[in-house]
């Protein structure tokens, strides 16, 4: 999933001053999952937005409600309404989604209530952590399901560098484990040491982020208009 | 010959080779490198020149290793991929050879959550290992990473940077049983010669030795233990205590604290462990890391026995 956190609560409110009635949209999907947008969040922002609001003085309409997702077009049209109503959108969805209502709702101010941060799974309540740097060419195969380019500090892909040390990375060695080690225990558990022998070479990084934004075209897929 | 560097000529011809570090200043202050240089002048074969060592700008390696240079040190200029990616990188090897530079050290490079300037992005476009593999590439097939020959344009003559290729390895590093294996691909990529983080954990360094002999790389690459000097009780902590790969073992602190001249045990400690490496088959030489403490590099190579250096042609 995309994992995102909530801004800080500050920062929120400075950036909707001086808007009369404010929509909360959560998204039903991967922030819902990591708690961070989805409903139940929504209606705790929307609640202290309020709160706020009355100790200040500032009047402002809160309104919120939740749609299935905030990346495809069709989920929006339930909301339709209370969008156009609204000055503004405090969208809790991740930056995908903030993205994609403005363009849905052209003229519409939509501002975002949470930091994306990256894609990754729940490694246990409350701690989620990142496995996928979206680079547009997977090396898993070659390094055990473990991927170093997200999962080492370097995204080294000749083994650790020196500063790998019990397990863990020097950039944060209490909290942050190495990747390369589990890259090697891994290997090791698979019988599959023999794969660290091997040179990789210089890697092409045109299919990620460094290739320009991203644009995936399915040619079988595209409707004729 | 590859170079035909100082460090490869003595290597080449048997002599148990003094590299040591100079550490460009964190300023333009040219007068620091010149100092510097001249402390190590004529008492070791070649210097080290870091690259914005622990993410901390200083003057740029290619720059303060030209002025080095210039003061009668033969540079060995650090690259890392922290900083620069494979179009920076092999445009400034360019540049570094036209400029009489004729060693270069490939590392990966300190993490810049280290440094001054924690919110920079970084770049590790390329590890160490394709760093190496790109340089050994532009000297012997005299192309550039992408394939194209090194030539100015179809009708110019082919100019490849001509560099003796060196690369690191810490036998201190986890997971241990990788580190041997890192250094085989870190040859197999094409370094000529390898500098050790530094040694204190002797018995470490010994097993990683005999892991190295196993393999019969000692006969492929020639190894430069590394060493740094203590100068105090507090740095010996330090270096034990918040220095990721390196163990410093407690009877180095022992005999430092049992003395009043710290300085002095620092220096006698070293010259010690130069005369145990020189004994370990497939250690070629040392590398002195002696930090920000450059001018006591003549005594420990003067006491250690390794005066006067080769002078060869």
């Amino acid at each position: 999933m995309i994992t995102a956190v909530q801004k800080p609560f500050g920062e929120i409110y400075s950036m909707v001053q001086g808007v009369p009635r404010l929509l909360v949209l959560g998204c039903g999907t991967c922030v819902t999952v990591c708690m961070a947008g989805g409903e139940k969040e929504a209606g705790i922002l929307a609640s202290a937005l309020r709160l706020a609001n009355r100790e200040k003085g500032v009047s402002m309409e809160v309104e919120t409600d939740t749609i299935e997702r905030q990346c495809d077009r069709e989920f929006f049209d339930p909301v339709r309404e209370k969008v156009e109503k609204a000055d503004a959108v405090l969208s809790m969805a991740c930056g995908v989604g903030v993205q994609f209502c403005s363009e849905v709702f052209a003229g519409k101010r939509v501002l975002p209530a949470l930091n994306t941060r990256f894609y990754g799974t729940t490694e246990q309540q409350g701690v989620w952590a990142e496995r996928c740097a979206g680079c547009g060419n997977c090396v898993l195969d070659r390094f055990g399901g473990v991927c170093p380019v997200a999962r080492c500090s370097k995204s080294l892909l000749n083994g650790p560098c020196g500063g790998s040390q019990n397990g863990m990375c020097e950039v944060d060695p209490k909290n942050l484990q190495c990747g390369w080690q589990l890259i090697y225990d891994r290997l090791k558990l698979l019988g599959l040491l023999h794969l660290l022998e091997e040179n990789q070479p210089a890697r092409d990084w045109s299919t990620g982020r460094d290739g320009g934004p991203g644009k995936i075209v399915r040619e079988d897929m595209v409707l004729d208009s | 010959m590859k170079a035909e560097s100082n460090l490869e000529k003595v290597l080449a011809a048997g002599h148990f080779a003094v590299t040591a570090e100079l550490g460009p200043p964190k300023s333009a202050e040219v007068e620091v490198i010149a100092a510097k240089a001249g402390y190590l002048k004529g008492k070791v074969d070649a210097v080290n020149i870091t690259d914005n060592q622990t993410a901390i700008v200083r003057m740029s390696s290619i720059a303060a290793g030209v002025l080095a240079r210039q003061a009668g040190v033969e540079p060995v200029i650090q690259i890392t991929c922290r900083d620069r990616n494979r179009i920076a990188i092999q445009s400034d090897v360019l540049g570094a050879y036209a400029l009489g530079v004729r060693n270069i050290l490939c590392l990966t490079g300190d993490h810049q959550s280290f440094g001054n300037h924690r919110g920079a992005k970084n770049v590790f476009d390329l590890d160490s290992i394709q760093l190496i593999d790109a340089l050994k590439g532009m000297r012997d097939g005299k192309i550039f990473l992408c394939g194209e020959e090194i030539r100015n344009s179809k009708t110019s003559p082919v100019v490849e940077p001509k560099i003796f290729i060196g690369a690191a390895a810490n036998p201190f590093g986890d997971p241990f049983e990788f580190r041997v294996i890192r250094l085989a691909k870190k040859i197999k990529a094409g370094a000529d010669f390898i500098q050790t983080q530094c040694i204190y954990d002797m018995e470490r360094f010994e097993e990683w030795m005999r892991q190295v002999r196993e393999r019969g790389l000692h006969k492929q690459v020639k190894i430069l233990a590394g060493l740094t000097p203590l100068k105090s009780v507090g740095m010996a902590k330090y270096m034990r205590d918040s220095v990721a790969g390196l163990s410093v073992p407690d009877y180095y602190i022992r005999r430092l604290e049992g003395v009043k001249d710290k300085a002095a045990e620092g220096i006698k400690i070293c010259v010690e462990q130069i005369k145990r490496l020189r004994e370990i088959e497939g250690v070629a030489g040392i590398h002195l890391m002696a930090i920000e403490w450059e001018k006591m590099v003549p005594q420990i190579v003067e006491e250690a026995g390794l005066l006067p250096r080769p002078v060869l042609n």
